[in-house]
């Protein structure tokens, strides 16, 4: 069941996040996915089984990407890839911690 | 929105061909539910304690960034596979929200630890990257 729901929240996510990159250009859209799904993370951190397995594991899971970030990261220029990681994991920690502190 | 996806090179989440819209969202859609599954079956396999290193997470990012560069360097007109593998399966199977939550929480507790987590994420996430697709693009 719980697998389930991992591969339903998946669903939703991973197609949502192709429509974000349609949307919004370059790697912006990564950024804004993956800012968004850490947001999201932390306001769901609190919850635990079914619910989290849906929307934490599932559906932020599949939102956000790692690979995207670091193929993204390494074609870059230097300058513009140095900017695009210290933003991507700054930005993503402060939402997450945001969306920790307003449910914590 | 056009029923048509643009044809676009610099975001690998975008599909390198025009293909439809519908089908792209269904490709992607399966393609995020294989690839997540993954990632639980991998979080379920390595558990970790509160103030451990998150090894799960660290490991299905840094696999699924070599496997992308593999993928956009060896193959970088796939219609489908791009989507498929790319944006779906390995978009799912890595994750950037649990890396940041996994970051706050260690910060709290083990700060060294944090601080590994995120140099080991950065380094070796890249570098793999960088890694598969110079071997993706010597196979081509």
């Amino acid at each position: 069941m719980t697998a389930l729901l991992v591969v339903l929240g998946a669903c939703v996510g991973a197609p949502l996040r192709l429509l974000v990159s349609r949307a919004v250009p370059d790697e912006n859209g990564t950024l804004v996915v993956n800012v968004v799904g850490s947001l999201l993370l932390g306001l769901f951190a609190g919850l635990s089984g079914h619910p989290y397995a849906l929307l934490g594991v599932g559906f932020c899971g599949a939102f956000t990407t790692y690979s995207t970030f670091a193929v993204e990261a390494v074609s870059l220029r230097a300058r513009s890839s140095l900017r695009y990681v210290a933003m991507s994991v700054a930005l993503c920690c402060l939402a997450c911690g945001l969306g920790l502190a307003v449910t914590g | 929105m056009t029923g048509t996806e643009d044809v676009h090179t610099t975001d690998p989440d975008l599909p390198p061909q025009p293909v439809p819209l519908g089908a792209l969202l269904l490709v992607v859609a399966a393609g995020g539910g294989i690839g997540s599954l993954a990632r639980y079956g991998v979080a379920v396999a390595l558990p970790h304690g509160r103030s451990e290193l998150p090894l799960s997470t660290l490991l299905v990012n840094v696999v699924g960034c070599v496997l992308l560069g593999v993928l956009v360097g060896g193959w970088p007109d796939a219609k489908w596979l791009r989507p498929f593998l790319g944006t779906g399966v390995l978009g799912g199977f890595t994750t950037f929200s649990a890396f940041a939550l996994e970051t706050d929480r260690l910060v709290d507790r083990a700060p060294v630890v944090g601080m590994v987590y995120v140099a080991l994420s950065l380094l070796l996430g890249l570098s793999g990257a960088a890694l598969g697709l110079r071997l993706g693009s010597r196979g081509r």
